[in-house]
């Protein structure tokens, strides 16, 4: 088993990658701009909802009985879906459900399918996998479209083409669709795309789309979208394939109300997402005929090993932690090297994919906790976030730099003598770079500090100088 | 009252005026101050970095230090989130229930300034007097993890002279961070860059924080940009008096 998300293993370092990105004043304002939205959006229909924290309680209660539950629901969905008419597919890695979507299409005699809910294929590089045996993907969501279009990466996880303005669309439409002529204005564009699509949707007879929840009580899957694009994509083509990740198997129904609830809300500021789409297996001369789900763990199980971590696979791919992060508002997306960015990909995919090409994402965070207060699902990610630091500590994989000074700090705070021995090395080390009372460069690790800053000297007296010296006057 | 001031590593070093500061306005409102010399350092640098085990014996020494304190005040509100929040959870890990019983009695005892002013002293009038504009920049820690709310900013209201004018964007992050300053010094750098031009719009001539740690990150950008505008711990603001007069 090889456990792969995307292309995070050949993907640069966070600082590497976000100092590039940076340099593009247009992509940082197209996401700055997008996320502000967002955020208010949600800051004004989450604030309407009187029980939105027990809201967040009960989607919390429900993640965690559920996952201590998992083999147990996992099966309990395959037997409904089957019982229902579907095919349920196991696949412990990205190359096995590659394979099975490629062996139902090919069974097919087909070469084409329309995607839609794209993000868990995006993390098995199912699209190449596709190309490479001949079957050509068109993704039906506006924005994986334009991502397609563009040869580009995905940049959220709701929002994937956030970091395109309207007009860097409609210049990509021209482009690739052939289009003479368009106009500016989004609805020319939307109509453009609409046009394209349509075609697809009533000549493509296979289908693979994502899925946002999994009913184990009934076999159901949901989808949820706001164009409709992907209520075409399920009910249109003959064959449906459906990947869909292990964590996102609910047990009952009557979950969906908590999530949908929180969902929208938490994921573009809308009381209600526009389509919910909810199929359970097949209905004879009704939407597909034939129904495949793929049950994918690509490194999951490993992620629910861990207990401390496992509510990392809580998550209900809402984004709100992305729109609030201030690290990401800064890099946007791609800095983080994975289709899943922003604080929940920083605990994520150096999770599934071992901690080797992704260990600085867990350092990719100030630890300001605005993550955690608006998921609404409670997963405590600047909790999760030092867990994985720990993790690189103990298992020696960080610098030998940031141990020795973490190993001089924790000497100089293991007793006060130290410390004030400490301070007097620092003042003595300091005097070469002082000038009025602020220091403007330093060597070594912290002149990653002075490059931009500068820094207090450290006075002459300290505090407990001053207090001893009090105490000295005081006395009679 | 009995007040044990935990000054913090970092105060203690590079910002004793903030704990003269803090003696000055607890003494003024007639309270004894006592500063237990063997502290040294919560251990949240530590624990934020993962190095868990050196967090865990600071831990201890801070039970040590503080056990049998009464009311302790601490001028940081990251250093009582780390307290607050990551003691039990450490104490837990450990199984310990010597440690877990410390821990669970040494919680409710530690108050960040504002909150012992406000919650337990029931003070909002320091009888300071400050003829200054001043803004207010609320730390994560504060706003997020002690949920301290208004009561910095009702304190500075009540500072005779003292004209508050409000931060936009407050509730962003001053891009500080501990070791995220310098590993992700362009991120960092861009937060703080923003935070300051909040500030400067704010046409303040202070930005006061309950957390140096904010102010050395928020600071070192002001400064680097001669800005001239100035960044004050909260403390030093709450102790100013009039000129000659009498504390």
């Amino acid at each position: 088993m090889s456990v792969r998300v995307g292309e995070a293993a050949s993907a640069p370092t966070f600082p590497v990658a976000a100092k590039e990105l940076m340099q593009n004043e247009q992509l940082r304002r197209n996401v700055r701009n997008a996320t502000g939205i967002i955020r208010n959006k949600r800051a004004t229909v989450v604030g309407e909802m009187p029980d939105w924290q027990e809201l967040r309680d009960t989607a919390h209660a429900i993640k965690d009985h559920t996952l201590r539950h998992l083999d147990r629901y996992l099966v309990e969905f395959e037997e409904s879906c089957t019982r229902a008419g579907g095919k349920v597919h196991w696949a412990r890695d990205a190359d096995e459900a590659n394979s099975i979507a490629i062996g139902i299409i090919q069974a097919q005699n087909e070469t084409e399918v329309i995607k839609v809910k794209t993000m868990t294929t995006d993390e098995i590089g199912m699209n190449r996998a596709l190309e490479a045996s001949g079957i050509t993907p068109y993704e039906t969501d506006l924005a994986d479209l334009i991502v397609q279009l563009g040869h580009d990466k995905p940049s959220h996880i709701v929002v994937p083409a956030l970091h395109r303005n309207k007009m860097e669309i409609r210049e990509l439409f021209m482009r690739t669709m052939g289009l003479a002529e368009l106009g500016t204005r989004a609805e020319d564009i939307a109509e453009a795309a609409r046009i394209y699509l349509r075609e697809k949707f009533l000549r493509v007879p296979v289908a693979i789309s994502g899925a946002n929840f999994a009913v184990a009580e009934t076999g159901s899957i949901c989808v949820v979208e706001s164009e409709g694009n992907g209520r075409m994509c399920v009910s249109l083509p003959r064959v449906l394939i459906s990947v869909v990740g292990i964590e996102k198997v609910t047990p009952k129904f009557e979950d969906l109300e908590v999530f949908l609830q929180l969902l929208s809300r938490s994921a573009t500021g809308e009381r209600m997402n526009p389509y919910n789409s909810i199929w359970t297996g097949v209905a004879p001369g009704d939407g597909p005929q034939e129904f495949h789900v793929i049950l994918l763990d690509n490194g999951r199980t490993k992620v629910l090993a861990d207990t401390v971590s496992r509510e990392t696979l809580d998550c209900i791919r809402c984004g709100a932690c992305l729109n609030a992060c201030p690290v990401y508002r800064q890099t946007g997306g791609h800095a983080y090297g994975s289709i899943y960015a922003g604080p929940i990909g920083a605990i994520l995919t150096p999770q599934m994919q071992s901690m080797e090409h992704s260990q600085t994402l867990p350092y990719a965070s100030s630890l300001c906790g605005a993550c955690y207060e608006v998921c609404p699902v409670k997963i405590n990610i600047p909790e999760i976030l030092i867990h994985l630091r720990n993790k690189l500590v103990e298992s020696g994989d960080t610098s030998a730099t940031e141990r020795m000074g973490m190993k001089a700090a924790a000497w100089a705070m293991s007793d006060a003598a130290n410390l004030s021995t400490a301070r007097q090395f620092g003042r003595i080390g300091q005097m070469a770079f002082t000038s009025n009372g602020m220091i403007h460069h330093l060597p070594g690790m912290m002149s990653a500090w002075t490059a931009t800053r500068d820094m207090p000297a450290i006075p002459p007296e300290s505090f407990r100088q001053w207090w001893a010296k009090r105490a000295r006057e005081k006395r009679p | 009252m009995l007040i044990s001031l935990f000054i913090t590593c970092y105060n203690d070093t590079l910002y004793p005026r903030t704990g003269q500061a803090v003696v000055t306005v607890l003494e003024r409102l007639g309270h004894t101050v006592e500063f237990r010399a063997a502290q040294t350092c919560c251990g949240q640098m530590h624990y934020n970095n993962g190095y868990q085990t050196d967090a865990f014996s600071l831990m201890e020494k801070f039970l040590d230090n503080f056990g049998d304190a009464g009311v302790i005040c601490v001028p940081s509100a990251s250093c009582v989130a780390m307290i607050r929040e990551h003691y039990p959870v450490m104490a837990a890990n450990s199984g310990n229930p010597g440690i877990i019983a410390q821990v669970n009695s040494l919680v409710p005892r530690v108050f960040e300034f504002s909150e012992l002013l406000v919650d337990k002293l029931g003070v909002e009038d320091t009888g300071a007097f400050f003829p200054h504009t001043v803004t207010l920049h609320s730390s994560c820690h504060s706003l997020r993890s002690l949920r301290v709310g208004d009561k910095p900013e009702r304190l500075l209201r009540n500072v005779q002279g003292l004209t508050y004018i409000p931060l936009e964007d407050a509730d962003q992050c001053c891009g500080f961070g501990g070791t995220f300053a310098v590993k992700n010094v362009d991120v960092s750098t861009a937060m703080v860059a923003d935070k300051a031009r909040c500030i400067l719009n704010t046409k303040a001539e202070i930005c006061a924080a309950l957390d140096n740690s904010c102010l050395m990150q928020i600071g070192g950008m002001l400064s680097r940009m001669n800005a001239g505008v100035q960044t004050v711990h909260i403390a030093e603001i709450l102790a100013a008096i009039p000129a000659g007069a009498r504390p």
